[in-house]
């Protein structure tokens, strides 16, 4: 991990981070729990980057949606696209009472992200996409002189499709340092673990030879991932890559670093014991914070 | 409403999973590439017993078709199973290129196609499968509409001399056929008693043949004609089988879970105008707009995929003559 003691951010904005992503995990535990569908492990596990990102660390706001000047996001994982709802609908892209039609017939709220939803700006699902969409949208900003950034977040199983390599490469080409790639690295996949489904490491060693400026972080840490990106750019004419290490089903003991919940819907019993352990994990924000 | 009940069989996934271990008993060469899909194609047990037989390519959708005719031009019997919304868009040019053109027996399959994701929408479902397939020259097309076609498919794939594309749904599925029933990759099926005349025949198309079946039983509990096709086999298609029906009829309906461009109804149709054999005809199946969101039996009905849509859209027709 990298030492980021330079830029650490408050303690109560850390509080108010932690408790957030509290929250967010109940909102995505309560869509999956009711639609009866969703991708439950991939969800919890990026949540705390959504998070900061969202609060902390890019200007994406209801009111400057329509500015081409602000930052922007694509959600290339996009089946986990419940913690992207929930963090929308925290910023008031949309009311809960809209949200709760997800995976109804008619809905706008479906299982991967879409542009008829306010706040989504790329139709995502379909892995390996987002971040050569990342890419023309950071070329964009640089051809107009604009200084915003484009962050994306990838899940590692999606790293295997060959066009994140070719986008890599572009990136790298065009000295994108507007671009800001974050890898959920859960070591998770559907079929098992990532180095056992197709063995990828050394990420670190790839992503560095394509030309990233490289960074590791706790990716379920919000006070390190926020004290991480105050410090982008990392390099000058580099693009920025963020291995994010992150639990798959974080925050829910008996989902954490579980395959099985991938896109496994919680029964009654176990959706009763999972807002149980969030409730303990809330009041435990707020104790140690008076 | 007639109350024809169909007795309901597995999924066809499933069917197809059980059968290609029962095949691959027998024949070493049997191999399953699976790209981070082994679950959703239900093909977990079969790697359990042959560990050795199927090749994990991870989530690399163009990787995993090159590498399949590369494993079938040395021989090997590849069955490809990935989710036919990528499999048939991503790895489209590997498909033609490398298995079409090249001429290697790859065997295609397509899981979850149509709508069968439901909610998870557009990205996920595949309604353009058949029109590029049809587009492409040498692979040929099938799409099982029960338990019984997906057997014999398969069992017909294993030696199959051409590259083959074969297309599954999620759900589970009626039974249409007896065991008797003949069956060929390329002939279709007539699910009903031959006539001399009909009012109405529906060719119908893989998953959807079953609402079909059951909207002709309204329609002959009301006194009508009717006649179903089972065209499982878009290639080689039937043309003999359609035509026979067809110049029987009055009005000819198709159905397909799939766009109304460049299917089983387009293909219909143009065969039916250059034969010269003109009829009032509605191609029924997803139109070309925004899908609509929900789930599939929810897109079903919404588009008229229905028994009750589709014997309301035979009545109209009628009708309108
Ligand atoms: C092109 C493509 N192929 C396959 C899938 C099906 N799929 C959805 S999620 C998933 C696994 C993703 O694993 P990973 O990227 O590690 O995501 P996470 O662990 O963060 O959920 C797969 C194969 C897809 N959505 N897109
Ligand atoms: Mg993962």
């Amino acid at each position: 991990m990298i030492s980021t003691s330079d830029h650490l951010i408050s303690r109560e904005k850390t509080a108010l981070l932690e408790f957030k992503s509290i929250q967010y995990r109940k909102t995505i535990l309560s869509l999956i729990y009711s639609a009866k569908a969703g991708h439950t492990g991939g969800s919890l596990s990026c949540v705390d980057i959504l998070n900061v990102l969202y609060n902390q660390t890019m200007n994406i706001t209801t009111k400057n949606f329509g500015d081409i000047d602000r930052d922007h996001y694509v959600h290339s994982k996009g089946h986990s696209v419940e913690a992207l709802y929930a963090v929308l609908l925290d910023q008031g892209f949309y009311t809960i009472d809209e949200l709760n039609t997800i995976e109804k017939y008619n809905s706008p709220f479906i299982g991967h992200p879409t542009r008829s939803i306010p706040g989504i700006e790329q139709n995502t699902g379909a892995l390996g996409h987002g971040l050569s969409i990342s890419v023309g949208m950071a070329l964009a900003a640089k051809m107009d002189h604009r200084d915003n950034r484009v962050f994306t977040i990838m899940g590692d199983g999606e790293l295997t499709e060959g066009s994140i390599w070719e986008a890599s490469a572009s990136a790298a080409n065009y000295k994108l340092d507007n671009l800001v790639a974050i890898v959920d690295r859960n070591t998770l996949q559907i079929s098992g673990r990532t180095e056992n489904v197709m063995a990828m490491e050394s990420l670190d060693e790839k992503f560095s030879a394509f030309g990233f400026a490289v960074r590791h972080v706790d990716g379920n840490n919000v006070g390190e991932l926020a004290a991480l990106f105050d410090t982008l750019p990392f390099e000058e004419e580099k693009p920025n890559l963020v291995l994010a290490h992150t639990i798959k089903g974080k925050g829910i003991s008996f989902m954490e670093d579980n395959v099985g919940w991938h896109h496994r819907v919680p029964t009654d019993e176990e959706y009763a014991l999972a807002i149980q352990e969030l409730d303990l994990a809330e009041q435990k924000v707020e104790n140690s914070n008076g | 409403m007639a109350d024809t009940t169909l007795s309901l069989g597995k999924t066809n996934l499933d069917f197809f999973a059980q059968t290609l271990i029962e095949l691959a008993e027998n024949d070493r060469d049997i191999l399953i590439c699976t790209s981070d899909s082994r679950g959703s194609g239900r093909v977990t047990p079969f790697a359990e017993k042959f560990p050795q037989q199927i090749v994990e390519i991870g989530i690399a959708e163009q990787n995993l078709v090159g590498v399949s005719a590369g494993l079938s031009s040395m021989g090997k019997k590849v069955f490809t199973i990935s989710p036919a919304c990528f499999l048939t868009a991503r790895s489209l040019e590997q498909i033609k290129n490398d298995v079409a053109y090249s001429d290697h027996p790859v065997k295609i399959i397509g899981i979850s196609a149509g709508v069968s994701y439901g909610a998870l929408g557009t990205t996920h479902h595949s309604l353009h499968d058949f029109a590029v397939m049809q587009a492409i020259n040498n692979i040929d097309i099938v799409a099982p509409a029960d338990n019984f076609e997906t057997q014999k498919v398969i069992q017909a794939a294993i030696n199959h001399p051409r590259p083959l594309y074969i297309r599954f749904g999620k759900k589970a599925m009626p039974h249409l056929h007896n065991v008797e029933t003949y069956f060929e990759i390329g002939k279709a099926i007539q699910l009903t008693p031959n006539q001399d005349s009909y009012d109405v025949v529906f060719i119908a198309i893989g998953e959807t043949v079953a609402p079909a079946f059951l909207a002709s039983q309204d329609l002959v509990s009301e006194g009508l004609k009717c006649c179903v096709l089972s065209v499982h086999s878009l290639r080689p298609f039937d043309e003999l089988a359609v035509r026979q029906a067809v110049e029987k009829s009055k009005v000819v309906i198709t159905v397909e879970e799939h766009s109304i461009n460049g299917g089983l109804g387009s293909r219909v149709a143009s065969f039916l105008m250059q034969a010269g054999i003109n009829r009032p005809f509605k191609i029924v199946g997803i139109p070309d707009e925004h899908t609509v969101t929900g789930s599939q039996g929810e897109i079903f009905k919404h588009y008229g995929i229905s028994p009750q849509g589709l014997a309301k859209t035979a009545t109209q027709l009628l009708e309108q003559r």
